[in-house]
C-alpha cells in the first residue's frame, strides 16, 4: 500500500485533525467564538462522516484496505463504526454550547477537545495493530479526562477528571501490559499475525495477556467488574460531557473490542467467549441492581449504561457475524436512547435557574412540562425495552444472535436481568406520573434541545420499526467485513 | 584494550556516583550526583552500541527529570533533619524491600539459568540491521512504517497540552495592562466627577 492510497482511506481522521487545529487557532484568538467554533466543528464531523460513507459505500471499496503497512484497516465495520460516533459527537456538540454557557464554563476549547477525541476514536476502530490501538485509546482517553474537568470552577467537575484520570491511566498500564506479554508470545503487534501466532494452544502467558487486554478494554466500555469509575464521573462531569462520554467513546471502545476479539483473538474464541460471558452477566445484573437505590438521576443514567453494555456483550458472546451485527443496531439504539435521556436531564431547571439532576425535581413533571414528561418517558420504556419502542428491537437481535449460537443459558438470564432493570426505569416513569409535584421546573426556551430531544425520541418510537431493514442491511455489511 | 579501560572507568563511575547520591548529605549535591551517574550510564550505553538509548539518558534523564528533581529539592522546603529521624522507625519495612528485591534478584538469575521462555518469533519487520546505527534505523522506521502512528502521538502531546491550558490558565483581573490609547483618550468630564456628600455618608468610588 502506497502512501497515497494510505492518506485516502484515513481521510475522516485528516479531515477532523486539521479542523481541530485549525479551530483550536480560532479559539486562541477569538475568546467568544465559542458558538461558531461548535457548529464549525459539527461542519467538520459532517465532512468526516461523508467520506466515511463515501469509503463504506462506494463499491470499489467493497473489500476495504490496509492502510500505513497495515497499521490502519479501512472496511465497513469501521466506517460504519465511525458513522456512529460522528452523529453521537454532533448531538453531543449541538446541545452544549448554551448549556455550558449558563454554567459559565463554555470555552472556545471544548468544541476543539471533542474533536480530537473523535479522532482518537476513529484511530480507534481503524485499529489493526496493538500499537494503533493504543494510540487511539490515549488520544481519546486524554482528551476526555480534560473534558470530564472542564467545568473547573465546579468541585465535583475537577473531581470528576481526577478520579477519570488516575483510574483511566491505571486501566491502560493493564492493557499496556496485556499487549506486552501479547507481543512477547506473538512476536507481532499485527491483530492478523497475532490471530496466526495465537491459534492452536495458547500458552499461559498469551493467556494472561489475553486477559489483562480484554480487562483494560472493559474498563473502557465500563463494563462490571470494571465499571466502578462510571457513576462517579458521570455524575460529576457537566451534563453535555456526560452525553458525550456515554454515546460516542462507548461505540468506539466496544467496535475496537470486537476488532481486537474477532481478529486477533479469532482461533481463540473459546478462551475470551467465557470471560465475556462472565463480564456481560455481571455488568447486566449490577447495572439493574445498583441503579435500584439512586437518587441522581445522572448515576442512575450511568447505571443503566453499565447495563446495556452487558446486553451489548451479550452479542459478542455468540462471536458470530450476527452476534456482531446485532451488537450494532443495538449500540446504535442505545446512543439515540441515552442522547435522549440526557438531553432531557438537562432541560430540568428550577425558577432560580439552578439545575436539577434529582429523583425528588421529577415529581409531578407531567403536570409542570407535560412534553418533557412524555419524551422522558419514552427514552426511559425504550431503555426498559418496552415492546412497542425501538428498545426492544436491539434486545431482540442480541437475544435471537445469543440463541443461534447456542447460548440459551445467557440469554435466559439476560431476559430475566432485564427485568430487574426495567423497576428502575418504570420508576422514574412513576415519578413523574404520579407523585406530587413539589418543585416547578421552568420552560427552558434552548430550542437545540428541544430539536435534538424530539428528533432522538422519534427514532425510538415505534417509527423507528422503518429503519430496521436499512440499520439491518448496513450492520449485516459491516459485521462482515469482519469475518 | 581502549574499551576495556573506558568501561572500567564508566562503570566504577556510576557505582561511586549512586553511591553518593545514597550518603551525601545536602540533597542538591544528592541530586547533581545523580546527573554524574546518568551521563557514565549513556558512557556505557554508547560502549554496548546503544546509543540511541544514551542520547535518551542524557536529554531526558539529565536534561529533564534531573533538572526538574533539583528544582522540586531546591523550592520545597524540606527539613531533612527531621525526616531523617524517622529512619530507624521505618528500618524494618526498608529491610523487608530489601529483601523482597534479593529474593526477586535471585529468582530472577534461576530463571536465567533454567533457560529461556517460549516467546513468538518476531516478524523480521522492526529487526535491526548491522549496516546502519540504530539512531538511523529507528528514524527509518518511525517516519515511514509508524508516520501514522508518530503523528497521532503528535496529537496526544497537543491534547496534553491544551488540557493543561484549559484546567489553569485563568484571566487575571489584577494585572494592569497600560492601555495607552485609552489613557489618550481620557478627557476631563470622565475622571472628575462633583460630589456634595451628606454629613455622615460616604462617597462612592
Amino acid at each position: 500500500m502506497n502512501l497515497a492510497s494510505s492518506l485516502y482511506f484515513a481521510r475522516p481522521e485528516i479531515i477532523l485533525s486539521v479542523a481541530a487545529l485549525a479551530l483550536l487557532m480560532v479559539a486562541a484568538w477569538r475568546s467568544n467564538a465559542s458558538k461558531l467554533i461548535s457548529m464549525l466543528s459539527v461542519a467538520a464531523l459532517v465532512a468526516a462522516g461523508v467520506w466515511s460513507a463515501h469509503l463504506m459505500f462506494s463499491p470499489s471499496f467493497e473489500l476495504g484496505g490496509d492502510a500505513f503497512d497495515g497499521l490502519y484497516r479501512m472496511d465497513a465495520f469501521g466506517s460504519l463504526s465511525k458513522l456512529l460516533i460522528y452523529s453521537a459527537a454532533a448531538i453531543s456538540l449541538i446541545i452544549a454550547p448554551r448549556f455550558l454557557s449558563n454554567m459559565g464554563a463554555m470555552r472556545g476549547e471544548y468544541p476543539v477537545l471533542v474533536l480530537f477525541a473523535v479522532v482518537g476514536m476513529g484511530i480507534m476502530v481503524s485499529a489493526n495493530d496493538l500499537l494503533t490501538l493504543y494510540i487511539g485509546l490515549e488520544l481519546n482517553s486524554l482528551a476526555a479526562y480534560v473534558l470530564a474537568s472542564f467545568a473547573r470552577h465546579d468541585e465535583r467537575s475537577a473531581e470528576a477528571g481526577l478520579k477519570y484520570f488516575v483510574l483511566g491511566a491505571l486501566a491502560s498500564g493493564i492493557l499496556l501490559f496485556g499487549m506486552s506479554l501479547i507481543y512477547g508470545f506473538a512476536g507481532s503487534t499485527d491483530f492478523t499475525a497475532i490471530g496466526k501466532a495465537l491459534s492452536g494452544e495458547m500458552g499461559m502467558g498469551a493467556l494472561f495477556g489475553v486477559v489483562f487486554v480484554l480487562s483494560g478494554l472493559a474498563f473502557k466500555i465500563s463494563a462490571a467488574p470494571f465499571h466502578m469509575w462510571t457513576p462517579d464521573v458521570y455524575e460529576g462531569a457537566p451534563t453535555p460531557v456526560t452525553a458525550f462520554f456515554a454515546s460516542a467513546p462507548k461505540v468506539a471502545a466496544t467496535a475496537l473490542l470486537i476488532r481486537v476479539t474477532i481478529t486477533a483473538f479469532g482461533d481463540q474464541t473459546f478462551v475470551w467467549q467465557q470471560i465475556i460471558m462472565v463480564v456481560a452477566i455481571m455488568s447486566i445484573l449490577i447495572g439493574a441492581a445498583g441503579a435500584i437505590g439512586q437518587n441522581n438521576l445522572k448515576r442512575l443514567l450511568a447505571y443503566s449504561s453499565i447495563n446495556n453494555i452487558g446486553f451489548i456483550l451479550i452479542g459478542l458472546a455468540a462471536g458470530t457475524a450476527e452476534g456482531v451485527s446485532a451488537m450494532l443496531v443495538y449500540l446504535a439504539i442505545y446512543v439515540a436512547m441515552t442522547l435522549g435521556g440526557f438531553v432531557c436531564l438537562m432541560q430540568l431547571r428550577n425558577r432560580d435557574g439552578s439545575l436539577r439532576e434529582d429523583m425528588s425535581d421529577i415529581a409531578g413533571l407531567s403536570q409542570t412540562r407535560p412534553a418533557l414528561a412524555a419524551i422522558f418517558a419514552i427514552f426511559m420504556f425504550s431503555l426498559a425495552g418496552i415492546p412497542p419502542l425501538f428498545g426492544f428491537w436491539g434486545k431482540v437481535v442480541v437475544f435471537n444472535a445469543a440463541v443461534a449460537a447456542g447460548l440459551l443459558p445467557l440469554a435466559v438470564i439476560g431476559i430475566a436481568a432485564s427485568v430487574i432493570g426495567a423497576f428502575y426505569y418504570l420508576k422514574v416513569v412513576k415519578v413523574m406520573y404520579f407523585d406530587e409535584a413539589k418543585d416547578i421546573i421552568v420552560v427552558e426556551n434552548d430550542r437545540s434541545l428541544i430539536w435534538t430531544g424530539a428528533l432522538l425520541a422519534a427514532f425510538v418510537s415505534p417509527l423507528g420499526y422503518l429503519l430496521i431493514s436499512p440499520l439491518g442491511q448496513l450492520t449485516d455489511k459491516a459485521a462482515s467485513a469482519l469475518f | 584494550m581502549i574499551q576495556v579501560i573506558a568501561f572500567y572507568l564508566f562503570s566504577s563511575i556510576v557505582i561511586a556516583a549512586a553511591a553518593m547520591v545514597i550518603f551525601s548529605r545536602n540533597p542538591v549535591h544528592s541530586v547533581l550526583w545523580l546527573i554524574v551517574a546518568f551521563f557514565n550510564a549513556a558512557g556505557l550505553m554508547v560502549l554496548v552500541g546503544a546509543e540511541f538509548i544514551a542520547m535518551l539518558l542524557v536529554i531526558v534523564y539529565v536534561g529533564a527529570v534531573a533538572v526538574l528533581f533539583l528544582f522540586v529539592v531546591m523550592m520545597l522546603d524540606i527539613d531533612f533533619a527531621e525526616l531523617r529521624a524517622g529512619f530507624m522507625k521505618n528500618l524494618p519495612l526498608g529491610i523487608l524491600l530489601a529483601i523482597v528485591l534479593v529474593c526477586e534478584l535471585i529468582l530472577g538469575l534461576g530463571a536465567y539459568q533454567a533457560g529461556k521462555v517460549e516467546l513468538g518469533t518476531p516478524d523480521g519487520k522492526a529487526a535491526i540491521t548491522d549496516q546502519v546505527p540504530n539512531i538511523e534505523a529507528m528514524g527509518q522506521l518511525l517516519y515511514t512504517k509508524y508516520v501514522f502512528l508518530f503523528e497521532a502521538a503528535g496529537l496526544i502531546l497537543l491534547v496534553a497540552m491544551i488540557g493543561a491550558i484549559v484546567l489553569t490558565h485563568r484571566k487575571t483581573f489584577s494585572q494592569r495592562r497600560q492601555n495607552i490609547g485609552q489613557q489618550v483618550r481620557r478627557r476631563p468630564e470622565e475622571s472628575i466627577r462633583n460630589e456634595q456628600p451628606e454629613v455622615g455618608q460616604g462617597v462612592e468610588i
